[in-house]
């Protein structure tokens, strides 16, 4: 009972994705005064590569083939260690936050390795720029994370999410260094506006989209969804860690569905802020990036430090 | 003690503390005036919140009085002056080149571990809560001076000096739970009145070398060296 719903909410991570891309794109538009598309365009696209046949350059090896397969199933067993609606589930248990970076990495390296593969100029300046850019988000990640853990005693984030809905509401200052950390990472890792824009194609400033240039087909649509993917992973564990109110602690339909309910409101309302925070903020140049990481890392830190100071037992 | 078992009010007071302390970190690290008083502005609105849920826990209505004063001055007053004085300078575009900005920030940080080593002692007369107040505002103070030592701009000093302020001001407030209402009118006009006196000094200053970067105070030495 407790695996299919572990595999139920893994299938809702995976299929809630691209409503959350069309979410935001659809806040974005009203922003911007332009017509929104449909909120199920990402799936139309979606359906539409794959069902395109993947044009592959005569130099690709098998790893370009591979790799998109291996990047998706990584995001997804990713998704897997994230709490989304319920807590306590085997698959999040079995796995802590490591894990789940470790999968990121996993992910990444493929990804990267893949732009590098093609011999483009582009897909090896997008590899090295992302390389660049990861090295340096990752610690930060890991500050603020460890934040949460250092509270919860445990890096288990089903463990660690129980522990903060049990003490109540509890204002912790070191939780408010972590989320803005947390949310500054987060906005570097999926590739948002601040670090990279998702929609540019120009080539001096794209990243993920300058590792993807030769992909077509199913490949494309398999790391398009799963770089939807990693949006809604990021925005859940914002969401989870910090308001985890409404997560079901049961397993009952009614836990669930209040949960499932839960989780799109404050992803909804999540989208909506990055939604105002990529209208109102220009793109950095590249080499900005590592003084915004350095800040995020600055506070994931003083969030540790303020742990310690301010709240610890003495 | 953990954070988990006090009550309500002192965990507000814990987080503002916080991020009165990273307010001062942030003005520290600023190479932009126009950003610099922005911080300024934010750490005098966290202070304003502090006042007013002092004011609502404690029941001491003039704490209300004291908010709305903090509100006006340190929120929209002195921001507003300051901005105008960037502004009608054209000293805006500028980034000041910090020297050695890491060193102080380090500095910065160490600072605050020395406040805390200092205010240790107090511990053993009042709650440990109080020795976290006091040891943020005794390092936003610091912060105020370092922040004063490394600008070179005049504007930046008045930030720095209003910062050293804000910090006494915090501590007051935490620590008394709330002064007599003279002792707050009179550290309120005070201020007033230091921001109009610098807005006199910038007026001197930039008449006779012509900036506001206090290094060419220099110029008028009357020995060359």
């Amino acid at each position: 009972m407790n695996w299919l719903i572990a595999i139920l909410q893994t299938t809702l991570f995976v299929a809630l994705a691209p409503l959350l891309a069309g979410w935001l794109k659809r806040c974005k538009c009203y922003l911007q005064n332009r017509k929104a598309p449909s909120l199920l365009q990402p799936y139309r696209d979606l359906l539409k590569l794959v069902n395109k046949q993947p044009v592959v350059s005569e130099q690709a090896s098998w790893l370009f083939i591979k790799a998109p397969y291996i990047i998706f199933s990584a995001t997804v067993l990713a998704a897997t260690v994230v709490p989304l609606i319920a807590v306590n589930l085997p698959t999040s248990a079995s796995a802590d936050v490591i894990v789940m970076v470790g999968f990121f990495a996993f992910a990444r390296f493929f990804l990267a390795l893949a732009g590098l593969d093609i011999g483009t100029a582009f897909g090896g300046m997008g590899s090295s720029r992302e390389m660049t850019i990861s090295s340096l988000a990752e610690p930060a990640m890991l500050m603020a994370v460890f934040t949460l853990t250092m509270t919860a005693s445990t890096t288990n984030l089903s463990f660690a999410i129980s522990h903060v809905l049990e003490q109540g509401l509890v204002l912790r200052p070191s939780f408010a260094f972590a989320l803005f950390a947390l949310i500054l990472v987060a906005i570097a890792e999926t590739g948002r506006i601040p670090v990279d824009n998702p929609t540019t194609h120009l080539e001096l400033t794209m990243i993920h989209e300058a590792m993807i240039l030769e992909y077509s087909g199913r490949h494309l649509a398999l790391i398009e969804w799963a770089s939807q993917l990693k949006l809604m992973l990021y925005g859940v564990l914002i969401a989870n860690i910090f308001l985890p109110w409404g997560i079901a602690q049961t397993f009952s339909l009614h836990d669930l569905g209040y949960g499932l309910l839960a989780i799109m409101g404050k992803l909804a309302v999540l989208a909506i802020i990055l939604a105002i925070a990529e209208t109102l903020v220009a793109k950095m140049r590249l080499f900005r990036v590592q003084e915004y990481l350095g800040f995020a890392y600055l506070l994931g830190l003083l969030g540790m430090l303020s742990h310690i100071i301010l709240e610890a037992a003495r | 003690m953990n954070i988990e078992s006090q009550d309500f009010y002192t965990q507000i007071i814990l987080s503002m503390a916080a991020l009165v302390g990273l307010t001062s970190f942030l003005m520290l690290g600023q190479g932009r005036l126009l950003r610099l008083i922005f911080m300024f502005a934010v750490q005098g609105l966290l202070l304003t919140l502090t006042t007013a849920v002092a004011a609502y826990s404690l029941n001491n209505h003039h704490l209300y009085i004291s908010a709305v004063l903090t509100l006006a001055l340190k929120v929209i007053f002195i921001p507003w002056m300051l901005r105008n004085e960037v502004l009608k300078t054209n000293l805006h575009r500028d980034v000041e080149a910090l020297a050695n900005q890491t060193a102080v920030m380090l500095g910065g940080a160490s600072l605050m571990v020395f406040s805390y080593y200092v205010l240790h002692p107090i511990v053993q007369t009042t709650s440990p809560v109080m020795l976290n107040a006091l040891a943020v505002s005794l390092s936003v103070m610091l912060l105020g001076m370092l922040l004063m030592i490394s600008h070179k701009q005049a504007i930046a000093h008045v930030v720095g000096f209003m910062s050293i302020e804000n910090g006494l001001f915090f501590a007051a407030i935490v620590a008394t739970k709330g002064m007599p209402m003279v002792v707050e009118l009179g550290i309120a006009f005070d201020v007033l009145v230091a921001a109009v006196l610098f807005g006199i000094f910038f007026f001197h200053i930039r008449s006779s070398i012509d900036s506001l970067d206090v290094d060419l105070l220099n110029k008028l030495h009357e020995v060359d060296k």
